[in-house]
C-alpha cells in the first residue's frame, strides 16, 4: 500500500510524535546528560505528572494549566531528590553507579505502587477542548492532540535551550557538566549547581507529564514502556545536547511511524533500537555529543 | 442490661433452633475453592473485578446456610500478578499444601494456559474464567469455561453476521501483537476466507504503541467496508481516538469487532462520545433480554461493594461470570452431594445451568455449546458520565438472535453522530 | 588455595546430592514449583555478577538472554524433539554467541552507554521472537511435556535437580573466574579502564570471555522455563522482571564475592515466593522497591558486606 500520500502524512505525524518524544526526555538531557545520574526513575516522575494533571483535571482545570501549576511542585521533588542522591552516592565516589541505578529503580516501583493504592489501576485520561478533534490541512487530518504537543514541546526545548545558553545559571549548570574542578576553584559551589540543574530537569516534567496524557491514556506502570524510549533519544542525541534531543527524537518518531504506516508495523521497536544501536557504533558520543 | 441478655437469649435459641448456629455445623470444615487472581499487573483492572463478583456469590452462599449440609465456601485467592511464571507454583501449592477441594481458573489465557497440564495430570475440575481456546491443545475432559464464547470462530461470525448483511464484501483486520489479540484474529481470518471476504488490509502493531494516527492513516486507504481490530485496553483507547480524529472513510459500514477495554468502566467513561457507532463485542449489557434469576439483585450488591473496593464500578464485562461460576460449582455440589470431581464434572458436562448470565451448556471440549458473546453498537454516549451506561439503549445488541434489542445503524461515519 | 577448592566442590557435591534426596523423599510438589524459580535467580544473579560485579556493566539486558534460553529451548524441541539437557547446552551455546556479539558490538562504549545498549537489543530480540512463527510470534504457544525420565518421579522434581545443577555449573564458573587472572584483569578494568589498558591488561579479551559466560549462563537458566511452563509467550519470557531481579539479587547480595548473588537471591527470592501466598498484592512490589532502597543506601556492599561488618567488630581476625 505504498503511496506518496501515505509516506508524507507518516512523515508529518511522526514529526509531531518525534517533538513529543523530545518533550518527555529533556528533563533525563539535563540529569543524566549533563549531570550523570542514571535516572530510570525519570518515566515514573513522568507518570506520576501525568496523574497529577488528572487529578486537577477532575476538577475542570486544563491540563495543560495544570502541568504549569505542577512544575514549581515538581521543582521542589527535583531538588530533594538529588539531595538524597548526593548525600547517598556521589559523595561517595565514581564506582557507585550500579547502586545508583538500583536505588533509582527502587523508587520507581515505590512511585508505582502508589499511584496504584491512591488511584487504583484503571487507566485514565483527561478531556479538553482539542482533545478528540482534527484539524484539516490540504487533505491531510491532523490530530489537535499532537499539535498541541508539538507547539508546547518546541516551547519547552526552546526555553531550556536559552536558559542553559544565557542565563548566569544556565552557564554554571553547562560547566559543572564539562569540568567540575575548575568550577570549584573558581569559587562557586557545584552541588548547589547541580541541585538547582536536577530541579529544572524534574520541573519540566510537569508540563511533560501533561503532554503525555493529552496524547494517550495513562495507567501507573506505563513508566516502564518509556524508560527504554527516553534514555534512547537522550543517548543518541548524544550527552549533553538539547538540540541534539530534538533530532534524536525525531528521528525515532519519524521512523516509528513510516514504518507503522508502511512496513510491517511490528517491527517499529526493533527498526528504532536498532537505529540506536548503529549510531553507538558508529559514533559512541551520540550524534551531537561532546 | 437485663433486656439485651435476655434479646441475645431468645435470638441464639432461634439460630440454634434454625440449626445456623449450632456447635456442630460450626465445627464443620468449610469447603475451599482455590484460585489465583490477577490482583496487579496488566490484568488488574478486570481481575479485581472478577473476584469482586465471585465473592458476591461466596458471600450469598454462606448466608443462605452454606452447601453440604452447613458448610461454609472459603475462596483461597493468591495474586499470580498476570503472570505465566506465577501459577504453576500457586496452584501446586493450592492442591498440596492448602488442599483445596475445588479450582477456579485464574483469570485470562496467559495465567491459565501452564496450569492446564498441571490440573489434567491430577483429575481436578476446572471452571475457566475468560480464557480463549486454552483447552485445545492439552484436552482437558475437565474442563468448564464460562466466558460466553464458545466456538472459537464465533467472535468473527458473529461479528461478520451483521457486516454482510448490510452488505460489508472487504475487511480491514488490525490485531495487537499480544497473545489473545493474535488467536482472535486469526480466527477471524480463517472465518473471513471461509466466506469469501476479501482481506484488504492486515497489520499487526507491537505492544506500547503510543500513537495509533499513522496506522489509521494507512487503513483508511485500504478502503474497507469492515474494520476488525482485535486490541488490548491500552491500545483500545488510543485507536478510538485516532480513528475518531482521522477518521477511517465513508465506505466502512461496521467497525469494531473484538476490542478489549471497551467493556472497562475506566476506558468508557474516558472514551465517552468517541464510543458511538462502534459495533464490539461483551459478555453482558443492562439490556431487557439480559436479565435473568437473581441478575438484578447481583448488580444492587456489587454496585454497592465496588465503590468501596476500588474496582470496576459497573462491572457488567467480568463479575457476574464470577458469580455465575460459583453458581455452576454450587449446583453440581449440591446435585451430587460431595466434592467428588468426576461426578461434578459429568454433572456439568450433561446439564444444562441457570445462572444470572443466563443458561450454559457445555461442549466436550469444555467450551459453551452456543455462543452467548454479544455484539453490540454504542448509541447515544455523552462524555463523562458513568451512569449513562447503567440504563438500556447506550449499547444496542444486534446479536445473538435471541437477546436482540435493536438494527445497526451504518455506515459507520453515520453512526458516530 | 588448593585446600580451599576442595571445600568448594565437597559442598557443592553435597548440595546436589540434598536437592536430589529431596526429590525422592518430598511427596508435595510446591517446593519444588517454588524452589525452581528460586533457584532459577540464584543462576540469573550469579551470571549477571560475572559482567556487573567483577567488571562493573550494568546488563539490562538479563530479559533477553532469559527469553534467548527459553525460545531456543522450544525451537529444539518442536523441531527435533530433543531432550531438556540438549535443549539447554543449545541455549547456552546461542546465549554464548548472543553475548560474545553484544560485547564486540559495545567495544568502544563504557559505563552507561553499554547498558543502553543492553536495552535495546532486549527490545530488538524481543521484536524478532513476535514475529518468528514457528515459536508462536506474539500469539503464544503451547508445549506437550515428553515423558519423565527415571529416577525421577516427576517433571518438576526433575526440572527442579537440572535448575539444581545449573547453580552448581553457574557458581563453579563465577568463583573460577573471580579467583584466575579473568578476575583480577576484570577487576583492574572495573576500577580504570583506560589506566588497565595503558598498563598492558588485555580489556577486549577479557571483556568478551565475561560477556560470553555471562550469556551462555543466563540463557541457560531461561532453557528450562518452556518445559516448567509448557507455555510461552514473548510478553512472559522477556518480563522485564528478571532484568531488574537479577541486578537487586546481586546488589543485595554483594558484588564482590560469588557468594553474594546467592545470598541475595535466596534472601529476595524466598520473600517474594513467601508474600505471593500471603500479603499478594501490589503491596509486594513496594517491599521489592522499599528493600532496593534500602539496602543500596544502608548496605553499600552488600549482605556480604554486612556480615563482614560483623565479623570484623566481633573481634578482627
Amino acid at each position: 500500500m505504498f503511496s506518496l500520500d501515505l509516506l508524507r502524512d507518516a512523515v508529518v505525524l511522526g514529526l509531531l510524535l518525534g517533538c513529543f518524544y523530545a518533550a518527555v526526555s529533556i528533563g533525563l538531557s539535563v540529569s543524566f546528560g549533563l549531570l550523570d545520574v542514571p535516572h530510570v526513575a525519570h518515566p515514573a516522575f513522568l507518570v506520576l505528572a501525568s496523574y497529577g494533571v488528572y487529578v486537577l483535571n477532575e476538577y475542570g482545570i486544563d491540563p495543560l494549566l495544570a502541568g504549569l501549576m505542577l512544575t514549581p511542585v515538581f521543582f521542589v521533588i527535583g531538588l530533594g531528590t538529588y539531595w538524597i542522591y548526593y548525600e547517598t552516592f556521589e559523595k561517595r565516589g565514581q564506582d557507585q553507579a550500579v547502586r545508583g541505578i538500583a536505588f533509582f529503580f527502587g523508587i520507581a516501583f515505590i512511585i508505582e505502587v502508589l499511584i496504584i493504592l491512591a488511584l487504583g489501576v484503571d487507566q485514565r485520561s483527561v478531556s479538553a477542548e482539542y482533545i478528540g478533534k482534527s484539524w484539516r490541512i490540504w487533505d491531510m487530518r491532523i490530530p489537535m492532540r499532537l499539535i498541541v504537543a508539538f507547539g508546547v514541546a518546541i516551547l519547552l526545548i526552546f526555553l531550556l535551550t536559552q536558559y542553559l545558553s544565557r542565563t548566569f545559571t544556565g552557564w554554571a549548570i553547562r560547566a559543572v557538566a564539562q569540568d567540575e574542578g575548575a568550577l570549584r576553584l573558581m569559587g562557586a559551589n557545584p552541588f548547589k549547581i547541580k541541585r538547582w540543574a536536577f530541579g529544572i530537569a524534574t520541573a519540566v516534567l510537569g508540563m511533560a507529564g501533561a503532554l503525555l496524557i493529552i496524547v494517550a491514556p495513562v495507567e501507573p506502570t506505563l513508566d516502564r514502556a518509556y524508560i527504554g524510549r527516553t534514555f534512547c533519544v537522550v543517548v543518541m542525541a548524544g550527552l549533553g545536547s538539547m538540540s541534539g534531543t530534538l533530532a534524536a527524537a525525531i528521528i525515532l518518531g519519524v521512523s516509528e511511524s513510516i514504518v507503522l504506516t508502511l512496513f510491517g508495523a511490528s517491527w517499529a521497536p526493533a527498526i528504532s533500537f536498532t537505529l540506536l544501536l548503529v549510531v553507538l557504533a558508529v559514533r559512541p558520543q551520540g550524534l551531537f555529543g561532546r | 442490661m437485663h433486656r439485651r441478655t435476655l434479646l441475645t437469649g431468645a435470638l441464639m435459641s432461634a439460630l440454634a433452633v434454625l440449626g445456623l448456629a449450632t456447635p456442630a455445623a460450626a465445627q464443620q470444615p468449610p469447603i475451599k475453592i482455590g484460585l489465583s487472581m490477577a490482583m496487579t499487573g496488566g490484568l488488574a483492572g478486570g481481575g479485581k473485578s472478577s473476584l469482586l463478583g465471585m465473592e458476591i456469590w461466596r458471600d450469598d452462599v454462606n448466608a443462605k446456610g452454606g452447601l453440604l449440609g452447613g458448610r461454609k465456601v472459603e475462596l483461597v485467592v493468591y495474586d499470580d500478578k498476570s503472570s505465566a511464571a506465577e501459577t504453576p507454583a500457586i496452584y501446586s501449592k493450592l492442591l498440596d499444601v492448602d488442599k483445596v477441594d475445588l479450582l477456579f481458573a485464574p483469570y485470562a489465557t496467559v495465567p491459565t494456559a501452564p496450569i492446564m497440564p498441571l490440573v489434567k495430570q491430577r483429575g481436578m475440575v476446572l471452571i475457566g474464567n475468560f480464557s480463549f481456546q486454552v483447552n485445545s491443545k492439552v484436552g482437558h475432559d475437565m474442563w468448564f469455561n464460562a466466558a460466553p464464547w464458545g466456538p472459537a470462530d464465533s467472535w468473527a461470525s458473529a461479528y461478520f453476521d451483521v457486516g454482510q448483511k448490510v452488505g460489508g464484501k472487504t475487511v480491514a483486520i488490525l490485531a495487537a501483537d499480544q497473545e489473545f489479540s493474535q488467536n482472535v484474529a486469526k480466527a477471524a481470518k480463517d472465518v473471513a476466507n471461509k466466506r469469501g471476504i476479501q482481506i484488504v488490509f492486515e497489520q499487526n502493531y507491537p505492544p506500547n504503541t503510543v500513537e495509533f494516527s499513522a496506522i489509521v492513516r494507512a487503513l483508511k486507504a485500504a478502503k474497507p467496508d469492515m474494520v476488525y481490530i482485535t486490541s488490548y485496553p491500552p491500545d483500545s483507547a488510543g485507536l478510538l481516538r485516532a480513528i475518531n480524529e482521522i477518521g477511517v472513510g465513508d465506505n466502512v459500514k461496521i467497525l469494531g469487532g473484538g476490542m478489549v477495554g471497551l467493556q472497562f468502566t475506566s476506558v468508557m467513561e474516558g472514551l465517552g462520545s468517541l464510543l458511538n457507532g462502534v459495533v464490539n463485542y461483551n459478555t453482558w449489557l443492562p439490556e431487557p433480554s439480559m436479565y435473568f434469576d437473581g441478575t438484578k439483585d447481583f448488580f444492587e450488591k456489587y454496585s454497592k461493594r465496588a465503590v468501596e473496593a476500588k474496582v470496576d464500578p459497573l462491572g457488567f464485562y467480568l463479575a457476574p461470570f464470577g458469580y455465575a461460576m460459583g453458581q455452576l460449582v454450587e449446583g453440581a455440589i449440591k446435585s451430587t452431594n460431595g466434592l467428588d470431581q468426576k461426578a461434578i464434572a459429568k454433572y456439568l458436562r450433561e446439564n444444562k445451568h441457570n445462572t444470572i448470565v443466563g443458561p450454559m451448556e457445555f461442549s466436550p471440549d469444555g467450551e459453551r455449546k452456543t455462543t452467548a458473546t454479544l455484539i453490540a453498537q454504542f448509541r447515544g454516549v455523552k462524555d463523562k458520565n458513568i451512569d449513562q451506561f447503567r440504563t438500556a439503549g447506550r449499547q444496542v445488541i444486534l446479536f445473538p438472535e435471541g437477546l436482540k434489542t435493536g438494527e445497526v445503524i451504518v455506515p459507520f461515519e453515520k453512526a458516530r453522530n | 588455595m588448593r585446600g580451599q577448592g576442595f571445600i568448594f566442590w565437597l559442598v557443592a557435591a553435597a548440595f546436589l546430592i540434598g536437592m536430589f534426596a529431596l526429590t525422592l523423599g518430598v511427596r508435595n510438589e510446591y517446593p519444588f514449583f517454588a524452589g525452581y524459580v528460586i533457584l532459577q535467580f540464584i543462576v540469573l544473579a550469579t551470571a549477571w555478577n560475572i559482567l556487573g560485579g567483577y567488571a562493573g556493566y550494568v546488563n539490562f539486558g538479563t530479559s533477553a538472554f532469559f527469553g534467548v534460553g527459553v525460545y531456543i529451548a522450544i525451537m529444539l524441541f518442536k523441531a527435533f524433539n530433543l531432550p531438556i539437557v540438549v535443549q539447554i547446552a543449545g541455549a547456552a551455546l546461542v546465549g554464548g554467541v548472543l553475548g560474545l556479539g553484544v560485547g564486540f558490538l559495545t567495544l568502544r562504549m563504557q559505563g552507561i552507554f553499554f547498558s543502553i545498549a543492553t536495552i535495546a537489543l532486549t527490545i530488538i530480540i524481543e521484536t524478532f521472537i513476535t514475529n518468528w512463527k514457528f515459536v508462536g510470534g506474539a500469539a503464544g504457544i503451547q508445549l506437550q511435556r515428553p515423558p519423565v525420565t527415571a529416577p525421577f518421579e516427576s517433571y518438576v522434581k526433575m526440572l527442579f535437580f537440572v535448575q539444581a545443577a545449573l547453580v552448581v555449573i553457574a557458581v563453579a564458573v563465577a568463583r573460577y573466574i573471580q579467583n584466575s587472572w579473568i578476575g583480577r584483569g576484570l577487576q583492574a578494568l572495573r576500577d580504570d579502564e583506560l589506566a588497565a589498558e595503558c598498563t598492558g591488561v588485555p580489556t577486549l579479551k577479557l571483556k568478551l570471555i565475561a560477556c560470553c559466560l555471562s550469556g551462555a549462563l543466563m540463557s541457560a537458566a531461561g532453557a528450562p522455563q518452556a518445559m516448567y511452563l509448557q507455555f510461552a509467550n514473548p510478553e512472559s519470557a522477556f518480563n522485564l522482571n528478571y532484568s531488574v531481579s537479577a541486578l537487586a539479587m546481586a546488589l543485595i547480595g554483594g558484588t564482590g564475592h560469588w557468594i553474594g548473588p546467592i545470598l541475595g537471591a535466596i534472601l529476595l527470592g524466598v520473600t517474594q515466593q513467601l508474600l505471593t501466598v500471603t500479603i499478594s498484592s501490589e503491596v509486594n512490589v513496594l517491599i521489592l522497591g522499599v528493600m532496593l532502597v534500602l539496602f543500596v543506601v544502608g548496605a553499600p556492599s552488600g549482605l556480604i558486606g554486612l556480615v563482614a561488618r560483623r565479623v570484623k567488630r566481633g573481634g578482627g581476625r
